[in-house]
């Protein structure tokens, strides 16, 4: 067989891919916002003194880490509808990125939670500081700052599974591309092209990442 | 037909066996060459060391379903009749052998330089400095992420679905098209993900923990 290899027509549809791109960037955004929001909410509840509540995240936790990304989408977009709940493609797709990436994110917080030692805390309550205070200044933060590399990378993870949300046709970069590849049949090129494009948003978002942890977290240890 | 009856079931048995078909061929193809990859990830050879760096970060940085896609029009590209399945695997063992190499990558290096200094001073080969000294010290720290890697790329075979093959995810679509009971068959199918998955996660814990209480001592 001889094929030739052509990237015009994926060259053509450039403006529609980058769109895509930043579609994919969206989601990705939102997803770890939320996961976050998710992942300290829970870690809140999953040292709470009600262990219903505790047993709950610990199931949500187990459930989500050990199913497959993909069955957990579908279960959002096909079988909640049955529940009467029904969600767009795109509120679906960043629903499932917050759920999954949210699960990730109450392990790896606990981790960094569970190395803080006691006596800190005690000190911070006998220096007068509200229990709240205690949470966020001396807690959180140092938590944070151990578990920065875990969770970022955690969060390029997630980005890079929101390629499959094209799966229920949400907007995001693979799924341009399939419609792409669906009008030009050009799939390597079409998939080539956009892998490239993955590894760019990725090694974009590492660099942002080390960044960032530069200027938040370098203060001195001790 | 609205009902999950015996031949529903079936088919969802089969579809599961392709998962773990699937699996097992990713992990053992993937151990294979994610052994070589973290070998050559900690040679003397800096080439060598450099090559597969930007291999690991490659595969790292895409998405398991772009690697699907590329291996199987990829492929098909260079003209070979080849069945979904073997594309689907081929990719799986690159994308295992990767992250293998990556996770046995650091477990080498966790190793005690003083280990492989004694045995080089005791005058053993590289081959049996790696094979009897290194590796198996290495194995035993690189469990645990090995056993997460698993579950990981037991949860990764669902995304064939996508490319065409019936797996278990797919099987499970295919029968709630064909019952109209989502709730019910993605239910069942996340039930027997999680059946397959939880216990090596707590196994993987578990060894975590040990290792732990070990380097605690």
């Amino acid at each position: 067989m001889d094929y030739k290899l052509d990237f015009s027509v994926v060259f053509d549809e450039m403006p529609d891919l980058l769109l895509g791109a930043l579609a994919t960037l969206g989601l990705a955004l939102a997803g770890m916002t939320l996961a976050l929001i998710i992942g300290i909410l829970g870690v809140a509840a999953r040292k709470s003194r009600f262990c219903v509540l505790r047993g709950l995240v610990i199931g949500f936790v187990e459930i989500v880490r050990n199913t497959p990304f993909l069955v957990q989408i579908f279960f959002i977009f096909f079988a909640l509808p049955m529940l009467g709940l029904r969600f767009n493609p795109t509120v679906t797709a960043i629903i499932a990125l917050a759920v999954n990436g949210g699960a990730y994110a109450i392990e790896i917080i606990r981790g960094g939670v569970d190395n803080i030692q006691k006596g800190q805390i005690e000190a911070g309550l006998a220096l007068g500081l509200h229990k709240a205070q205690v949470f966020r200044l001396i807690v959180l933060k140092p938590a944070l700052r151990s578990i920065y590399p875990s969770l970022t990378s955690q969060f390029i993870m997630l980005t890079l599974t929101s390629s499959v949300c094209t799966s229920i046709a949400a907007y995001e970069l693979t799924s341009v591309a399939q419609i792409i590849e669906s009008d030009t049949f050009r799939s390597f090129e079409v998939y080539f092209t956009i892998t490239i494009m993955y590894l760019i948003i990725s090694w974009m978002m590492m660099s942002m990442f080390a960044l960032i942890n530069r200027h938040y977290f370098s203060y001195p240890v001790r | 037909m609205n009902i999950i009856g015996p031949n529903e079931i079936l088919f969802l048995l089969q579809g599961l066996k392709w998962t773990i078909l699937l699996s097992a061929i990713g992990f053992v193809g993937g151990g294979v060459f994610g052994l070589l990859v973290a070998l050559a990830r900690t040679s003397n050879w800096k080439s060598l060391r450099r090559t597969t760096a930007g291999y690991i970060s490659v595969f790292q940085g895409t998405p398991l379903l772009m690697q699907l896609f590329v291996v199987y029009y990829g492929i098909t590209l260079i003209g070979m009749e080849v069945d979904a399945w073997v594309a689907v695997t081929i990719a799986l063992t690159l994308h295992a052998s990767a992250y293998l190499g990556e996770i046995w990558r650091g477990a080498i290096q966790a190793v005690p330089k003083g280990q492989s200094e004694a045995a080089n001073a005791l005058g053993l080969h590289y081959v049996s400095r790696t094979k009897d000294i290194i590796l198996p010290q290495a194995l035993r720290l690189s469990l645990p992420a090995t056993v997460g890697f698993l579950v990981q790329l037991i949860k990764g075979t669902s995304l064939a679905a996508i490319v065409g093959f019936i797996e278990l995810a797919r099987a499970g679509q295919i029968v709630s098209n064909q019952t109209y009971k989502p709730l019910l068959v993605f239910g069942i199918v996340g039930a027997v993900y999680f059946v397959i998955c939880w216990p090596l996660s707590l196994y993987g814990a578990r060894l975590e923990n040990r290792l732990a209480a070990a380097a605690a001592r």
